[in-house]
């Protein structure tokens, strides 16, 4: 992942796809993303000043959207889906019960997203971006110690 | 069609090892989208002849592709959740590799915008498209064809076509299925449209959560354009068209067509007051059609069947929920909702009932199972309350609380509502409570009036789309559902 000392020299390509334009932000953010793993203060600075555009209209567009992060990620992540087959099937719980176990000490850091469309396998939770199907706490737990091995 | 054999690698039976196999194998195989029962995953099909790979109950997954062949279950032909599907959308999906443009131009990808450059005459096209009756599919279902004559009446030399790629709706991945497997049908669709408009940009508003449906959609645009099927003189004509994929960042409300305008434009995604509408004033204040995917993808087998032929047209599903078999399947419009969720469905899990269907999403409403005749329709779902919506059917069986359901939609419009206006805001924060108050044996009979008056208020205020029918879950359910409404209240509360 390259790093704050290099001064956001990976993100020049996707700058320069969208000519510099501001109508790419949310294109560049994603990306931007995707490089440093969060949207840092720097860095959200920098993408301002090369789109020529107010700091705070970078800051207000990238809070709108749920998918931004602001913080860096623990090593793993584990996303409860909370769609509406999941839930007929028990989701609620099973999100409820993840959330009371000691995740933190797995590295692992627990969310939740709104349906991947891949409902036939509910509940099911997205682990590291592979989908885990018919899971509960139990066995989410059990693959999720299994990480760390 | 090929006797390779084909193994669907799309989301659904990739996350029940399909990849897996597909790197085991030892013989050719070839790559496909999605082939409908997904619940029978890993799917794989010879010829015409459909094969579950999935494993005994409790058993791991097969080590090699040819273990599970061995160990496969045909799917008969014959089987209802196969035999009753009309597919037009999906023709190809499941048939051809969605990464080769090659077996896509073979089976017929792009003939019809060839035949609409070379006909050269875009209100016909306009016209075709009006006459077959053909409704947005996205939920709203406005009428596609006067929606294309109004942008095409639009005296501007710059327009935009746009594909509404953002499917939000939990429960529902019929765009998913189509883009995953099929994606060169969704590019024809969106290139005739711009032609019959005067278009010369595109672009395809896709949510993040869908990854390899991205990832399928860039690799097909890139063949499209190499094979000059996208980008400067299409085919050979002076038509030029080229499609952007704008990738979202998780906002249900970017559904809303003029959210999804602003989200395009690198902005906020937040809904304006219509009019103007987008086909006046859209992408960058150009007039800009947009329709959802699934109503591009019909725009090819319109065109090659013709309107008499064409018919009533389709609708393609994602079963879900309560139900023995889910997965995505296509079916004529007006088929009656017991067909698809009994006899292809397979009905509730053994030793239940089904108690309601639900469609449309947060943005629709809970059919009742004594409804279940109900031919599936734009007109006859309104009728009941609820909405056609995208088409993501969740069935719910008797374990199911109507007013459990009715909370999970509003904490779910609670959480997506943007905040511009203050009846969606404060509105669906209010109903939660009131709906909390219910499930927690604390409302009274006046608690429950006064969440029905909301619901009203909310929905006749409310700016946009999201606010206007956010509370249609609450008032379905208190239609046909009251009676556990009315087993939640205070004990010692009249009821009424």
């Amino acid at each position: 992942m390259p790093t704050l000392k290099q001064g956001f020299a990976a993100l020049e390509p996707v700058l320069q796809r969208h000519g510099h334009q501001a109508h790419g932000l949310i294109e560049v953010l994603n990306a931007a993303q995707q490089l440093y793993g969060h949207l840092s203060e720097p860095l959200l600075r920098h993408i301002a000043r090369q789109l020529r555009l107010p700091f705070s209209r970078v800051q207000g567009t990238a809070s709108f959207y749920h998918l931004f992060r602001f913080a860096p990620q623990a090593r793993h992540s584990c996303l409860v889906c909370t769609g509406t087959a999941c839930h007929v099937q028990g989701a609620a719980q099973l999100l409820a019960e993840l959330r009371a176990a000691p995740l933190a000490e797995l590295s692992v850091e627990l969310g939740s997203v709104r349906c991947i469309g891949t409902c036939s396998g509910a509940p099911l939770v997205v682990v590291d971006g592979a989908v885990w199907n018919h899971v509960d706490a139990n066995a989410v737990l059990a693959r999720l110690r299994e990480l760390e091995r | 069609m090929s006797s390779c054999l084909r193994l669907c690698t799309a989301a659904s039976c990739r996350s029940r090892g399909a990849m897996a196999l597909l790197q085991s194998s030892d013989r050719p195989v070839k790559e496909v989208g999605c082939l409908g029962p997904c619940s029978e995953g890993p799917l794989a099909a010879e010829g015409a002849q459909l094969l579950s790979l999935k494993p005994a109950e409790g058993e791991p997954l097969a080590p090699s592709l040819g273990a599970a062949l061995a160990g496969s279950r045909a799917i008969s032909a014959d089987d209802p959740f196969l035999k009753l599907q009309r597919r037009l959308v999906l023709a190809r999906c499941g048939v051809v590799d969605p990464g080769c443009i090659d077996d896509a131009l073979a089976q017929g990808a792009y003939q019809q915008l060839q035949a609409v450059l070379a006909a050269n005459n875009p209100s016909a096209v306009i016209d075709t498209v009006r006459r077959s009756g053909l409704r947005g599919r996205g939920g709203a279902g406005y009428p596609t064809g006067l929606k294309w004559a109004t942008v095409a009446a639009m005296p501007s030399d710059q327009k935009v076509v746009v594909c509404n790629a953002d499917e939000g709706d939990p429960g529902a991945f019929m765009d998913r299925t189509l883009m995953e497997g099929d994606p060169h049908t969704l590019l024809e669709g969106m290139a005739i449209a711009a032609f019959a408009v005067g278009a010369a940009q595109g672009f395809i508003y896709i949510r993040a959560e869908y990854p390899l449906a991205i990832e399928r959609l860039r690799r097909a645009i890139a063949a499209a354009e190499a094979r000059g099927w996208l980008g400067t003189a299409i085919g050979g004509s002076r038509f030029s068209f080229g499609i952007e994929l704008r990738v979202g960042a998780g906002a249900y409300v970017c559904g809303e067509e003029t959210a999804l305008i602003h989200s395009i434009e690198g902005r906020r995604g937040v809904p304006r007051p219509r009019p103007p509408y987008p086909a006046e004033h859209g992408v960058f204040g150009l007039p800009t059609l947009i329709n959802n995917v699934e109503t591009f993808g019909n725009i090819p087998p319109l065109l090659r069947l013709g309107v008499e032929a064409y018919g009533a047209g389709t609708k393609v599903f994602s079963l879900t929920g309560h139900v023995q078999r889910s997965g995505v399947l296509e079916v004529p419009m007006g088929t009656p909702l017991r067909t698809i969720v009994e006899t292809m469905g397979g009905g509730a899990p053994p030793g239940r009932q089904i108690k309601a269907v639900q469609t449309g999403g947060p943005s629709g409403g809970c059919i009742p199972a004594s409804a279940l005749n109900t031919p599936v329709d734009y007109d006859s779902l309104k009728a009941l309350g609820t909405i056609m919506g995208s088409g993501g059917m969740v069935v719910m069986d008797d374990t199911t609380n109507m007013v459990d359901i009715a909370a999970f939609f509003i904490a779910f419009s609670r959480e997506e509502s943007c905040g511009k206006c203050i009846p969606c805001r404060s509105g669906t924060v209010q109903l939660e409570m009131l709906l909390r108050k219910l499930l927690e044996r604390r409302a009274s009979a006046a608690d429950l009036t006064q969440l029905e008056a909301l619901c009203h208020t909310v929905a006749d205020a409310s700016l946009c789309g999201l606010g206007q029918s956010a509370p249609k879950p609450v008032l379905s359910t208190l239609r046909h559902f009251r009676g556990d409404y009315l087993e939640l209240l205070e004990p010692g509360e009249v009821v009424r």
